[in-house]
Formats: C-alpha cells, sequence, structure tokens
C-alpha cells in the first residue's frame, strides 16, 4: 500500500512537471495551415508551441492528453476589430478608455495609443477567452477625432496581456466621419491626403531632427501625430479604414495608389461587394460583420448578407468580427456568412489565419503548424453552430480556466432556494 | 396566460365604432310623446379609433409532406404533415384527408414551427436610415407619456420588415423606447408591410404599454426636472397609478349615474389616464423594461398595490436570480441569450438565463430588440437552450421553441390566434431548410394567415419597400 501511495505521489509529481507538454487526441483537426483538415488528428504541444500535428490518436509518453475524439479542433480565433481590454460598461458606469476627447497632444487623433490603457483585469476577457477566443485587436470605438489613433494587438490572458503595441492605425472615411470632419467629404479627404503628406514628410527627414520642439512645425497634424504615423506611410503597419459606401470605397483605393506604400485595410465596407474586384486587385483586406444587412444610412444602402461571400469569390481576403463584449458571437457571424454563400473553410480563415495575416502575426497566431504558438481551441462540434461550445482553450501552449464571473453568477443562482442569503453562496 | 379581461376587450371591441348610444324611451311619430322621455347621451369611449385594416394575402389550400413538425407547444413530430386552408391550419399529423385541389410541398429533412412573434421591437418607430427626422419611438419630454401610441410613430416602410419576415417572423410587438417611466401604447403586428400601420395591425390584439424601470429614465431625466433616481422612479409610477385610479373611478361614478338614469356629464377625457385605466381595467397588458432583479420584484410590489398584470419584463437580464418570482406572479420575461455590459444594469448577464427563467416555471421569451436580431431569433433560442443543456438544465428543442411563438403570443395576448400549430389557429407557418437551431437553417417559406408571405426560392416575389426601390441592392439577396 505503502509502494501504491508513492508510486501515486510521483505520478502526480510527474504530472505536474511534465504540465509542459499536452497532446489533444483525435479531433477533427482545422489547422488553416498547409495541412488543410485532419478528420481525425493529434495535436502535441510541448514548450508552449506546437511540436506536431499528426493522423490519428496515437500519443508518445510523457504528454497529459485531453479527449478530442468527436470534437473539432481550431487555431485560437482572434478578434478582428474590438476594445477589448479598453472598456469594462461603456455607458454611464465611469472611465472607458475606448472613447476620447480632445487633447492638444492631438488635432488628428493619430497620437491616441491605445496600450496605455489595456486593462488585463477586465472581466471580458475571461468571458470571451472561454468561448475560443485567444488574441484579439483592440482600438478606439468613439472618437469625433478622423483618426481613431494607434490600436493595439493584445493576447486574451490575465498577466501581460499586450503582444503588439501600436499594432495598427485606424481611422474613418465614412458618413458620420464626414459630419464631424469639416461636414464633408469634400473637406475629410483633402485632410486626410494633407495629413498622410505632412508625416511622409516628417518620416523622410526625421533624421535631421526636424521634429524637436524648438523647430517649427506648422501640419495640420501636431508633430506626435505625424511621429504615429512613421509606420503606417512606411507600410510596416496596417491603417484600418472604416468605409461603407462604394465610393469611399474607390476613395481609398485611389489612396493606396497615390500612397503604394500603406497597407490599407477597409472596416465595415458593406458595399464592398460593389466593387470586390477592385478591392482584390489592390490587395485590400476587409473586416466586416456579415449580418449587417440594412440600410442604416445613405452609405450602406447595398449592405446585404452576401457581402463576404461575394467577398471571397472575387478573391478578397476577409476577417469577420467587429465587436466587443460579444466578440465571442464572431463564431454565428461566421456561420451566417456559411448559411448566405461565404465557404465554411473562407469562414474558419475569418476569424483566424485572415486576422492574423492583417496585423501581421502570421508566423505565430492564425494557423496550427510546427513551431507555431500553441494557441488552440477544443470545440464540442462544429465552432460555428450556435448550439456548439468551446470546452478547452489553450494559450500559449497552456491550458486556461473555463470560468468567468458569468459562470460563477450561474452557479450560484441554480438553485435559489438557499438557507441562507445568496451572498453567502460561494460557488 | 390567458389574459384575465380578455372578455371585456372582446366586448369593448364590438362597440367599437359607437361613440355614444342614445337611449330613447319610446321614440314614436308622436312628437309630444318625446316629451315624456328622458334623453341620455351616454358618452363610451371608442377603444379602437384606428382599426385595423388587415386582409391576408391570397393563399392556396398547401399541405407540406415529410417534415418535421415542432408545433410550440412541446410537441416535436418527426415525418409529418400540416395543411393549410382559408388562412387556417386544418390538419396536422400522419394522417390526414387531403383535399384534391391543393399544394403540396415535400418537406422531407426539413422542419415546419410557428410564425416566430417578437415581442419587442422597434422596427417602424426607429426604422432604417436611421435618422433624426425618422428617429420616432422615444417621447423624451415628460416621464409620463402614456397618452402616446406608437402606431402613430409606425413608418411601414421600414425595410427591417422584411429582412424580418425573411428570418421567419410573422407577427411583433412594437414598442415605444425606454426613457420614460411610462413610455406609451404599443401595437401588435403582422409582418406584412403594407401602406398604412393599420394594414398590419394585429386584428383584436390588445394594446399594451411600455413602462421601464432602471438607468434610462433617471438618465434622460435627472437634470430634466426628474426622476433623477430609482426611489424616484418608483414614486412617479405610484403617482401615476394614483391619478389613474381616481380617473377610472370617475368614469365608473359615471358610468353608474348614467345607468341609474341621473342626468349626468361625463368626466373630461384625458388620453394618459385613459391607457392607464385601460391596464387597470385589464385591457392593455403592461410591458416593462427592467434589467435588475431587485428592481422587477419591486415593481411585482407596485403590482399589486395597484391591482394591476405585468404581462411581461422586458430584457430581465437579471431574471434568472428570481425565476421563481416571476413563475409565482404570472410575469413573463422577454430576454436575449447573450447581450451583456453595455450598461451596469446589463453587467450580471448570463448565457442561462433563459433556460433558467424558464426551469423555474416562468414564462421564458425570447425577444429582440434589434432590427439585426429580429432576423435570428431561432438561433438565440437555440444559443439559451444549448447553454442551458450545458448547464444541466435538460429542456427539450421541442419545450424551447415555446419562446419563440407560445410564450410571446400569451403574452401579448394573442395566443388564441395563432403562436402555436394546432387545428383552427391561424396557419402562421415557417418551412426551415434545416433544424432550426442550427445556424445554417434558413426560413425558405413563410406564411401569415396561410398566405405565402415570403419564399425564399423565389427572389422575384420578395417584397421591396417604397424606401428600397431605385436604391442601390433593390431586391437583391438580403
Amino acid at each position: 500500500m505503502k509502494r501504491l501511495t508513492t508510486l501515486l505521489t510521483l505520478l502526480t509529481l510527474s504530472t505536474s512537471v511534465l504540465a509542459n507538454q499536452f497532446a489533444i487526441v483525435g479531433g477533427k483537426v482545422h489547422t488553416l495551415s498547409g495541412q488543410g483538415t485532419l478528420d481525425e488528428a493529434t495535436v502535441l504541444i510541448k514548450d508552449g508551441v506546437i511540436e506536431s500535428i499528426v493522423s490519428g490518436s496515437d500519443v508518445p509518453l510523457g504528454y497529459e492528453r485531453i479527449d478530442a475524439q468527436g470534437k473539432v479542433v481550431t487555431p485560437g480565433f482572434i478578434g478582428a476589430y474590438t476594445a477589448l481590454g479598453l472598456v469594462e460598461v461603456g455607458f454611464s458606469a465611469g472611465q472607458v478608455d475606448a472613447s476620447t476627447t480632445e487633447h492638444p497632444v492631438t488635432t488628428i487623433g493619430a497620437a491616441i495609443d491605445v496600450s496605455y490603457g489595456i486593462n488585463a483585469d477586465s472581466t471580458l476577457i475571461p468571458i470571451t477567452r472561454m468561448e475560443g477566443f485567444t488574441s484579439a485587436a483592440t482600438g478606439i470605438e468613439s472618437s469625433e477625432y478622423l483618426f481613431k489613433g494607434q490600436g493595439a494587438f493584445i493576447q486574451l490572458t490575465d498577466d501581460e496581456p499586450l503582444l503588439k503595441p501600436r499594432a495598427f492605425m485606424a481611422l474613418s472615411v465614412n458618413n458620420s466621419s464626414a459630419s464631424d470632419a469639416g461636414g464633408t467629404r469634400g473637406t475629410l479627404w483633402v485632410a486626410l491626403k494633407q495629413i498622410l503628406s505632412e508625416a511622409k514628410f516628417a518620416a523622410d527627414f526625421r533624421t535631421s531632427n526636424s521634429l524637436i520642439p524648438t523647430q517649427h512645425w506648422h501640419g495640420v497634424s501636431t508633430r506626435t501625430d505625424a511621429q504615429a504615423l512613421y509606420d503606417v506611410i512606411r507600410g510596416n503597419s496596417p491603417l484600418l479604414i472604416k468605409a461603407d459606401r462604394k465610393a469611399d470605397i474607390l476613395n481609398i483605393i485611389g489612396l493606396k495608389s497615390e500612397f503604394p506604400k500603406l497597407n490599407i485595410v477597409i472596416v465595415s465596407a458593406s458595399d464592398a461587394w460593389r466593387v470586390a474586384d477592385k478591392l482584390a486587385a489592390a490587395q485590400i483586406p476587409v473586416i466586416l460583420n456579415p449580418e449587417y444587412n440594412l440600410p442604416g444610412a445613405f452609405d450602406t444602402l447595398g449592405a446585404t448578407l452576401a457581402n463576404a461571400g461575394r467577398l471571397e469569390k472575387a478573391g478578397v481576403k476577409v476577417a469577420i468580427g467587429i465587436e466587443t463584449h460579444n466578440i465571442r458571437l464572431a463564431t454565428q457571424h461566421a456561420g451566417n456568412a456559411v448559411a448566405n454563400g461565404m465557404s465554411y473553410d473562407a469562414a474558419l480563415a475569418a476569424l483566424s489565419r485572415n486576422v492574423a495575416e492583417i496585423y501581421g502575426m502570421q508566423d505565430t497566431l492564425g494557423s496550427l503548424a510546427k513551431g507555431m504558438r500553441a494557441d488552440v481551441v477544443v470545440w464540442s462540434g462544429d465552432p460555428l453552430e450556435v448550439a456548439e461550445a468551446a470546452e478547452h482553450v489553450f494559450i500559449g501552449g497552456q491550458p486556461t480556466k473555463m470560468e468567468s464571473r458569468q459562470t460563477l453568477l450561474r452557479d450560484r443562482y441554480l438553485k435559489l432556494q438557499q438557507d441562507k442569503p445568496m451572498g453567502y453562496i460561494r460557488p | 396566460m390567458n389574459y384575465k379581461n380578455k372578455p371585456t376587450w372582446m366586448l369593448a371591441a364590438i362597440t367599437a365604432t359607437i361613440l355614444s348610444t342614445t337611449t330613447l324611451v319610446g321614440c314614436g311619430d308622436d312628437a309630444d310623446s318625446q316629451i315624456q322621455t328622458t334623453t341620455t347621451d351616454k358618452v363610451v369611449i371608442n377603444p379602437d379609433p384606428f382599426p385595423s385594416t388587415y386582409t391576408p394575402i391570397p393563399s392556396t389550400t398547401t399541405l407540406i409532406t415529410n417534415v418535421t413538425i415542432i408545433d410550440g407547444i412541446g410537441g416535436m413530430q418527426a415525418n409529418s404533415q400540416i395543411l393549410m386552408a382559408d388562412g387556417k391550419i386544418i390538419g396536422l399529423g400522419a394522417d390526414i384527408d387531403t383535399p384534391d385541389d391543393v399544394t403540396i410541398i415535400d418537406g422531407a429533412g426539413k422542419y415546419v414551427t410557428p410564425g416566430i412573434i417578437d415581442t419587442h421591437s422597434h422596427l417602424g418607430v426607429y426604422p432604417s436610415p436611421d435618422t433624426r427626422s425618422h428617429a420616432d419611438g422615444n417621447e423624451m419630454t415628460s416621464p409620463v407619456t402614456a397618452q402616446v401610441w406608437a402606431e402613430h410613430s409606425v413608418w411601414p416602410q421600414d425595410p427591417g420588415f422584411q429582412r424580418a419576415l425573411a428570418g421567419g417572423v410573422t407577427a411583433l410587438q412594437i414598442l415605444p423606447g425606454s426613457a420614460n417611466l411610462f413610455g406609451g401604447r404599443s401595437v401588435v403586428l403582422k409582418n406584412l408591410p403594407d401602406r398604412t400601420v393599420q394594414d398590419m395591425k394585429f386584428p383584436d390584439a390588445p394594446y399594451g404599454i411600455k413602462m421601464a424601470c432602471g438607468e434610462n429614465p433617471k438618465r434622460v431625466y435627472g437634470k430634466k426636472g426628474g426622476p433623477a433616481t430609482r426611489m424616484a422612479n418608483v414614486a412617479g409610477y405610484r403617482k401615476a397609478w394614483i391619478g389613474a385610479a381616481e380617473y377610472k373611478a370617475k368614469w365608473e361614478q359615471y358610468e353608474a349615474d348614467v345607468e341609474a338614469g341621473k342626468d349626468v356629464k361625463a368626466p373630461k377625457r384625458d388620453l394618459n389616464n385613459e391607457t392607464l385605466k385601460g391596464v387597470l381595467d385589464g385591457d392593455i397588458i403592461v410591458h416593462m423594461h427592467c434589467y435588475r432583479a431587485d428592481e422587477m420584484v419591486v415593481m411585482m410590489d407596485v403590482m399589486k398595490e395597484f391591482n394591476y398584470q405585468i404581462g411581461s419584463f422586458h430584457h430581465a437580464v437579471e431574471g434568472y436570480k428570481i425565476a421563481d418570482k416571476l413563475a409565482q406572479n404570472n410575469v413573463c420575461a422577454s430576454m436575449w441569450a447573450d447581450w451583456w455590459g453595455f450598461k451596469l444594469e446589463a453587467y450580471d448577464a448570463i448565457r442561462e438565463n433563459i433556460p433558467m427563467v424558464h426551469a423555474a416555471g416562468a414564462c421564458a421569451v425570447v425577444h429582440s430588440d434589434s432590427d439585426i436580431g429580429i432576423q435570428r431569433l431561432n438561433q438565440e433560442a437555440a444559443k439559451a437552450w444549448s447553454d442551458g443543456r450545458r448547464a444541466g438544465i435538460d429542456i427539450s428543442q421541442a419545450d424551447a421553441w415555446q419562446w419563440l411563438a407560445a410564450n410571446p403570443a400569451k403574452s401579448l395576448g394573442i395566443f388564441d390566434q395563432t403562436g402555436s400549430l394546432e387545428v383552427g389557429k391561424n396557419a402562421d407557418v415557417v418551412l426551415w431548410s434545416a433544424d432550426p437551431f442550427s445556424t445554417y437553417a434558413q426560413a425558405e417559406k413563410v406564411y401569415i394567415d396561410g398566405g405565402l408571405a415570403f419564399d425564399r426560392s423565389a427572389p422575384d416575389t420578395w417584397p421591396v419597400s417604397d424606401f428600397e426601390l431605385g436604391q442601390i441592392g433593390e431586391g437583391d439577396h438580403k
């Protein structure tokens, strides 16, 4: 008996020692990489990365097994356009770091840097993570500036969420932005081109210290704005432009020919299907909500559920997911894109690989392949089905707790008749 | 819930067109005899001054065969049939007599359900496009505006109606917004957009009234004379009910006096109190925007204090905390599957709210409050159903469909006409391409009163609102 106890102790110890190696066994694996979809495969995770993905259910010794028979395995999904970590409760509930008011450091909004505002303790992070989302782009949601500032790319962990500060620059040229920017697109676009020219000038001459405070600067943008645009003007940082109307999208395509280095991504894009071929030719990807199908304004009259599928057919790279508290529903959005003409593989890519590519994270995130970071999700079934759910979520090779403030509230109230006040019931 | 005073309502509807009745005793040709008579013009308020002019679209006798039927009241039958004629369901089940002249639709691999009914929509009052000129849903000028009627704001050309139809919605309640303690009357519509709101009004549906708890009234009126707090909200409801009870007593006294043959003058009409009196009389159903559990329980006490019935709490994101009390008080909860956190009173939302309310024996309703969400209410139910199962609340799909049709119909007072597939009921029916608890299922055919209102396979027949005619994407796959 004593020997058995010792053996068990050893086993327990070895498990904790080996908690760096996991085998997700026998699931249908959508790798989103060159390995395609494997009907029954095993994903081996070691030291935070994918060690291998092999067909079958064989597991070498020394791996903690996670049974995925009959289940579906995908890369961790990526929130394509969110304000995660920047907002807890948006309305009448205190500070929100996803909206801006005027400040002299910026005249156009480009200087804003949300990376200082990311709150790792936000309840949105576990709530989103336990539904299969492991990372996200996050930025300003509401601003009257033309530019919405520099967004960040985060992982949905409780510690050190910031993977890439200043990961993108956001801008809006739709109806409401025109109304804020001098009341007309006639002002907005002139201002935008002027700002980009100033940034280009500043970037070209920055080695000569032209932007030190003792030098004169007479830009429309502040010198901090211009500096924030260096990486954008050189194409190192994507420029996300919110636009819907066909004419606006054509203006954006024109902007790209004028500033060829710009790495432009169009956000929202309800009329994009009408110029799909041109977007494909200009290699401009799109981030959209495929469920948006109403003429909510005079620049979204073409909105249709078929948008995502039509763009895919034309060869446009599509990402799905514009939300914050419920970015977790992007799987449902993608499923509805499939129901309305998008291919299943493209819909999965729209939640993972395409998002990673848009943000330049594709070497580590967005697909499952040897050496990629082990952000892996095991689903009860098809992740795009509303009645299925994530069951295991790995980030950086570590399992995450499938618990959130919402599950704790649920568990407290599952039984209403208690002999003590609810405050004493600790789930 | 069988709405307790439905008979009263029906009676009132019969007198609908009679503005006043004249009692003449011994009326005859002889002028002298009239001197002997007492003439009393009894003033009767017309309860239906904007009567429904709805007419169903033409229908043919239709049989759907080989189909899985979810009847909406807990039944589910594979390989079954449904027969519709003259606007009604006239046959259900494997063995039914089929008339000769019948359109037969093979439903193999498909599902039939009752049409979806949304208890909470702002289509028409907050239409697309979303402009200030058409934003007519919220009379934010005073906290008590029971005198306004949503139907007077409904723009029937809102393209949202057609989108909802493609999602299988056959009837919906249009509510005023939630800025006010009393926001005004709602209207129940058939989702068959036409030239006027009267053309869409659901015949014989009772009126509802929108009330609101919590953040919205205090935010809107906090710096405009109040209420600025939740306690002032409650004081505001009680004050209004006290006034309404006085108004009701005055009219009842008047009616008793007329009955007794007294020559009395009718009380002065007051549109605000007229609506509130309708609630106290049991003719108008209360639909109350309320998120927090504690506030809902306070409101059920106010309900008892003034002896009226709340039909449904709307949003009720904390319904799960007091589901037992909702059941005890016979109050429905109209809920989202997973909206949360957009304001503090929505911070405690959980995914299992709907199944937990259902499991406690209360009347659970899936609602949209959204021109996008209304297009996929079946998916909202599917999410709630599956989240409940994962938490150990085992509800069948057949029972869960009650959230989409039967329970909404009950909370709107129209369950005698629609909300389930039963012989004799209105043929408000959806044929789904697949299991409607799947993301990929789509409404293929939507019947309203037996008429084929939407046919996914025939784009030329899709309704297009005036607004979208001649615009980009007219008649497109929406």
